[in-house]
């Protein structure tokens, strides 16, 4: 195999996190939504740790793509 | 026809020295990452002094964005440390502006024409200025945990409750996550902003090849141009939120150090 296909295939299997960064972000959001709405009152106190767990959650998926673009464009 | 072209998504990131220096065999040239660190200080310190010259007791419009943001950070250190921690506000707060300046100024689109060495920069998208930033903050970790709590800060390993079987697993497991801090810290931020600066540049990259591929493909290059504005909204966010990601972990970290063996 040549050197710039294997790269290429490097690359998109190193884009693979971002698609568990989507399901777990989705888990966020959606048990956040769910339990304001069974307790809106209590919605309000809770956005830092929602904030924060966004944040956490999105870095896993950014680290696959920082890890797709490094081999795409550095090597 | 202009002759356009797209510059690769990885050019932002190069450090252009715009003084060379250099002090014995080291290289302390002023780089454009140390010019936007400078802007970045002038413009969070100029807008401070402006906006408390007043001290008005009912603030005028300046002075309540100043005063918001203190107090967002003032209820940060004291939600997160408590009341004893607000000796620690000052560095908290200066790491916040600081990394949210650099974040927020490096989103700003270069000014067409402008010399290499003069292009917006982002300093926290080097992992080099973030690591330093988060050695900084588990080096006070370290230093005051000692200080104020002697070897009992070692107990920050042991947690209360364990089975004396599992101990041995949970020290090392505890030391392991640790030492795992500064990087996760510094790769965090960097991470970050890396990764939407180079989004941005890839999709302004398709504008620019749409539109030399003709008047046929011409008109669709409005779709990543609106994927643009869309991504640098998202960054608009990423950029505050992540200053503030780091700041309230270094409110965790620190709360360990000030309150070791409460955990």
């Amino acid at each position: 195999m040549e050197a710039e296909a294997a790269k290429l295939i490097g690359a998109g299997i190193a884009a693979l996190p971002l698609a568990g960064a989507g399901v777990g972000l989705g888990i966020i959001f959606g048990n956040f939504l769910s339990g304001a709405f069974r307790n809106p009152s209590a919605a309000a106190g809770n956005q830092q740790t929602l904030l924060l767990a966004f944040a956490l959650t999105e870095f896993t998926g950014l680290l696959g793509f920082v890890v797709a673009m490094l081999i795409l464009f550095v090597f | 026809m202009i002759d356009l072209y797209a510059a690769g998504p990885m050019e932002q990131f190069e450090i252009v020295k715009l003084i060379p220096l250099s002090l014995g065999s080291l290289d302390i040239s002023f780089t454009n990452s140390a010019l936007w660190m400078v802007i970045g200080v002038s413009v969070a310190t100029a807008f401070f002094v402006f906006a408390a010259r007043g001290r008005a007791l009912i603030p005028g419009p300046l002075q309540s964005v100043a005063e918001i943001m203190y107090e967002f950070v003032a209820d940060m250190v004291r939600g997160a440390i408590g009341s004893e921690g607000m000796k620690f506000f000052p560095y908290v707060f200066s790491l916040f502006i600081f990394i949210l300046m650099s974040n927020l100024l490096g989103l700003f689109p270069t000014i067409p024409g402008a010399p290499h060495g003069l292009h917006t920069f982002t300093p926290t998208s080097h992992i080099i200025v973030t690591f330093t930033l988060a050695m900084l903050t588990i080096s006070i970790v370290i230093v005051y945990g000692f200080y104020k709590n002697g070897l009992g800060f070692l107990k920050l390993f042991v947690p209360s409750g364990v089975p004396l079987w599992l101990l041995p697993l949970i020290v090392l497991i505890e030391f392991v996550s640790f030492l795992s801090r500064p990087l996760s810290l510094a790769i965090r931020l960097f991470a970050n902003m890396l990764a939407g600066h180079i989004i941005l540049k890839v999709f302004a990259g398709f504008i620019i090849s749409l539109l030399g591929a003709g008047v046929a493909f011409g008109w669709i290059s409005i779709f990543p141009f609106l994927g643009t504005i869309a991504i640098t909204l998202l960054e608009l966010l990423v950029a505050f939120l992540q200053a503030y990601v780091f700041a309230i972990l270094t409110c965790i970290y620190l709360n360990d150090a000030v309150h070791a063996g409460h955990h």
